[in-house]
């Protein structure tokens, strides 16, 4: 499948955003978190903006954004619908949490902060699910898909917050987090790659011709000597050639230089631990990107078949 | 609305059959169809640089030639692929905006270019690649069973067939409907063993394909015969002309 620019963007930008919102949501109660209303202020523009633009960066895959509203009336059949709902039902919460650090309402800040980390978790989960549900792409339509978006999602949120509560004069507990976190998304995402490699595709060509009976089937001629939007979109074939080394700077990146910048945060704390876990939130960006990238390029879609068999 | 809608009993599932045996793979459907849509329910289809290198556009039918089996048994087999309006087709029920959607009264599946935003999703929901993105318009397009020709009362009534069905010069593309088991689509299907493309992925497809019939075992290509030039010599030619007579 074709990765498109607007698309990964939309997915690490916003998928960090919610995991941000819902650490903030969740963990502030607890006290592991700076109490300064500047730092959970801080941490919620920062979800905000993230979602936000990540939102508005999926408007620009439509061929007609303008008329993005309508995308919010079909939730009882589409989960690209349900998520559409769920990120703006988000929205209410997360500025009442706002409104409620601002005016000091310790209260209101706890049950909105908490209804935020929910619609997060919900948005997310439809993100997730709007491609775990598409059955002609064996990749997708798998049930670790929509957990790992849920995963990484919560995981590079924990790296934001561990940054920005680095900043604030905490560093321990959302270090050791992301350590956590970390180790869970890496191996899910080995178990993932495992399992994908395994897979053959959702169909043969010779079920997708009805021809099974006559044996192997093979591609002779295409139906059109140049390409196609059919072509680009399901046809993407770049990826295989350099899925191994990308795996390889998504693991390294993504998971393994996080986690010993976060010890090493954990280890030595000050102004090193800030740098450290600063560090840290832009390589999980950073890996989660080139990991998005690669769930797009190495998804094969049955509509293939007829072009290559 | 992209539910899929509860259809009436009896309610007809018109489709097309295809036989995979008398296909030539011309392209006079694909053609065909191409025509007639482009300026019917769904046209205008973009043609991108069509004139030069990069030449391509929205076509709702496009014919594939396969290699099917081994040796002597096997054998080139055109494929024309469109859409085969799913009896449950996840194109529909994945629409946001509920721009996709299947017709209770007959089970045609159809876009609504005026609420369609451009998503794409559909076409990936779709296993057979039958939809296809009008990039000038941003909008999704798809084969229509030609519901502007089948249903059309200004045009005679034999031609009230889908453009593809009408143009096929070898009567290799059939339509009618498929819920009831006494049409002649049905009855083509049950003869020849019909297929339906990708069962397992659970689409329920209306379309169905006809495979090739079996080859003759006895058969022989013609040309391998001995003809009477292959005699040498003349009185054996004369009397094998005498006594084959």
């Amino acid at each position: 499948m074709k990765p498109a620019p607007s698309i990964v963007f939309f997915t690490v930008a916003s998928g960090a955003g919610y995991g941000l919102l819902f650490w903030l949501g969740l963990l502030r109660p607890t006290g592991l978190l700076p109490q300064a209303p500047a730092f959970a202020l801080t941490c919620l523009g920062l979800s905000l903006l993230l979602i936000t633009a990540g939102l508005l960066a999926s408007t620009f895959h439509l061929g007609n954004p303008q008329r993005a509203w309508r995308a919010l009336s079909q939730w009882r059949s589409s989960w690209l619908s349900r998520e559409g709902v769920a990120a703006l039902l988000t929205y209410l919460p997360a500025l009442c949490f706002g409104f409620a650090l601002v005016r000091g309402a310790s209260g209101l800040a706890v049950a909105a902060g908490l209804l935020a980390a929910l619609g997060a978790a919900v948005t997310v989960w439809c993100t997730g699910m709007i491609y775990a549900s598409l059955k002609p792409i064996a990749q997708w339509h798998h049930p670790i898909l929509a957990p790992g978006y849920l995963l990484l999602g919560a995981y590079s949120g924990m790296a934001l917050l561990a940054a920005v509560s680095a900043i604030g004069g905490v560093v321990g507990g959302p270090a050791s987090f992301i350590v956590t976190l970390g180790l869970a998304g890496l191996v899910l995402k080995l178990a993932y790659w495992q399992i994908v490699d395994r897979l053959g595709p959702a169909a043969s060509l010779a079920s997708a011709t009805g021809l099974e009976a006559l044996g192997r089937v093979r591609p002779l001629d295409p139906p059109a000597t140049e390409t196609s939007w059919l072509m680009r979109e399901m046809g993407f074939r770049v990826a295989r050639k350099h899925a191994a080394v990308l795996r390889r700077i998504c693991l390294l990146l993504g998971f393994v230089l996080p986690m010993l910048l976060s010890l090493l945060a954990g280890q030595f704390g000050g102004g090193l631990a800030v740098l450290a876990l600063l560090l840290a939130a832009l390589t999980v960006l950073a890996g989660i990107l080139v990991e998005r990238w690669l769930l797009f390029a190495e998804a094969t879609h049955t509509a293939a078949l007829y072009y290559h068999g | 609305m992209t539910c899929l809608p509860d259809r009436p009993p009896g309610a007809p599932a018109l489709g097309l059959v295809i036989d995979l045996d008398t296909c030539v793979g011309c392209q006079a459907c694909a053609t065909s169809c191409k025509q007639w849509n482009a300026s019917g329910h769904s046209g205008p289809l973009p043609d991108l640089h069509p004139y030069s290198a990069g030449a391509e556009g929205v076509w709702f039918n496009r014919v594939h030639s396969f290699e099917a089996g081994e040796g002597a048994a096997g054998r080139t087999v055109h494929f024309p692929r469109s859409c085969l309006h799913c009896e449950t087709p996840d194109c529909v029920t994945v629409c946001p905006t509920g721009a996709s959607y299947k017709r209770a009264e007959d089970g045609i599946v159809l876009v609504n270019h005026d609420a369609c935003i451009g998503c794409g999703l559909c076409a990936w929901a779709c296993p057979y690649g039958a939809r296809e993105m009008d990039e000038v318009a941003g909008v999704m397009k798809k084969c229509t069973l030609c519901v502007d020709r089948i249903y059309n009362e200004t045009i005679p009534e034999a031609l009230r067939q889908p453009a593809c069905v009408l143009a096929c010069p070898t009567k290799a593309r059939h339509f009618g409907d498929l819920a009831d088991p006494q049409s002649a689509v049905s009855q083509l299907v049950a003869d020849r063993g019909g297929q339906a493309l990708m069962p397992d992925l659970g689409y329920r497809p209306v379309n169905r394909y006809l495979p090739p019939r079996q080859r003759q075992a006895e058969s022989q290509p013609i040309e391998d015969q001995p003809t009477p030039l292959d005699i040498k010599n003349p009185l054996l030619r004369w009397m094998d002309r005498v006594l084959t007579r």
